[in-house]
């Protein structure tokens, strides 16, 4: 609907619209192959983090903290997969929506780990390398202390308001 | 990205050489290199879509109405963008992508705005403290209708999916706030510890 605007829009305008269109698309084809890169090694950190097994083991450690914590366990999977990979969190959420039911504690706090979280490492990976971007001062460790805190955040509000 | 690239690389291929799973490492690492190249591909094709629609956007004048609303806003958030600069436009356009769930649309315009953002920037290499808070404010990921969360659940025979909707706009309005909060809490800390150093020099 927006898009059709657009066209729309600019057309009343007077705008050259297909020609501008393909001026624009085309910056995307640079763009694209300037940030593939730094998507291969992110997604070679990611994908080799989760075969190793060293994902299970932080699953691990941490599923001992969230027991005592009376916090579902499957929330655990869900908050570490979630700042790494858009379509893993996906299907890991989908799995916990199925085994623990719908309406269960672990799939609402799931559900507002996945509305209120982002893939931080692919947003960093892609906007950094979009600009050739190198020193990043103490962006990393905000983005990350950020997350950490938003997961803590989804537990207790859902933990209030259900 | 350097020192947490390594250590997510180098602690997998420990694990994987402890839990004797070298085979499914390698295995990764090349079903690493196939995943982006689709997600490139993918990427390309909306990238290159978003791109043109914004520039129908500039061209036609539009982006004036836009961004006017949404300046004081702006301006106020980041503070050492001029006036009438585009980066305006592009950071708009990627908070209302966000805002309305347009994940596909809001990562073009994103790289947009950290490319508007880049032509202030005197030292193409280091960040700006704007490019920070917007990538801050991106991954904190503004969302008020988080369509497939509510999918999922509804399929799943959710009796009622649409009420995770309230706790998903206060948690991601809240972390939001935190994490702005958290960003010049570091700048405000390092900056003081800096001056501190001099001063004792």
């Amino acid at each position: 609907m927006f898009i059709f605007f657009v066209v729309l829009y600019g057309f009343y305008k007077k705008v050259r619209v297909y020609d501008s269109f393909i001026s624009g698309a085309k910056d995307g084809i640079n763009i694209v192959l300037r940030i593939f890169p730094y998507l291969l090694a992110i997604f070679v950190a990611v994908k080799s983090f989760q075969a190793s097994g060293a994902f299970d083991f932080v699953k691990d450690v941490f599923s001992g903290i969230f027991l005592i914590l009376n916090i579902p366990i499957e929330v655990v999977s869900i908050s570490i997969i979630k700042p790494l990979s858009g379509s893993a969190s996906l299907a890991v959420f989908a799995d916990i929506v199925k085994s623990a039911g719908p309406d269960s504690l672990a799939s609402r706090i799931s559900a507002v780990i996945m509305g209120s979280a982002e893939t931080t490492f692919y947003i960093l990976a892609v906007y950094l390398g979009a600009v050739g971007i190198k020193k990043t001062k103490y962006l990393v460790p905000v983005c990350i202390i950020s997350d950490i805190l938003g997961i803590i955040i989804a537990i207790i509000i859902v933990k209030l308001i259900f | 990205m350097n020192t947490i690239w390594i250590l997510l690389v180098s602690v997998s291929a420990i694990f994987s050489i402890v839990n004797g799973r070298l085979e499914e490492f390698t295995k990764s690492i090349f079903d690493a290199a196939k995943t982006s190249v689709e997600i490139s591909l993918f990427l390309l094709g909306i990238i290159a879509l978003w791109l043109g629609i914004t520039k129908i956007i500039e061209e036609s004048g539009l982006i004036h109405r836009l961004s006017k609303s949404f300046k004081p806003f702006i301006l106020r958030l980041f503070k050492n963008i001029p006036e009438d600069h585009p980066s305006i436009t592009s950071i708009t356009l990627n908070f209302l992508a966000n805002v309305f769930g347009l994940g596909n649309a809001a990562t073009p315009l994103g790289i947009k705005a950290m490319q508007d953002l880049q032509t202030l920037n005197k030292d193409s290499e280091t960040i700006t403290f704007e490019m920070m808070l917007f990538i801050v404010i991106n991954t904190a990921s503004i969302q008020f209708i988080p369509f497939t969360v509510i999918g999922i659940l509804s399929d799943f025979g959710s009796k009622n999916p649409t009420a995770i909707v309230l706790p998903i706009i206060l948690a991601t309005v809240l972390s939001a706030i935190f994490a702005v909060a958290n960003l010049y809490l570091f700048r405000f800390t390092l900056n003081r510890f800096t001056v501190n150093r001099k001063f004792l020099k």
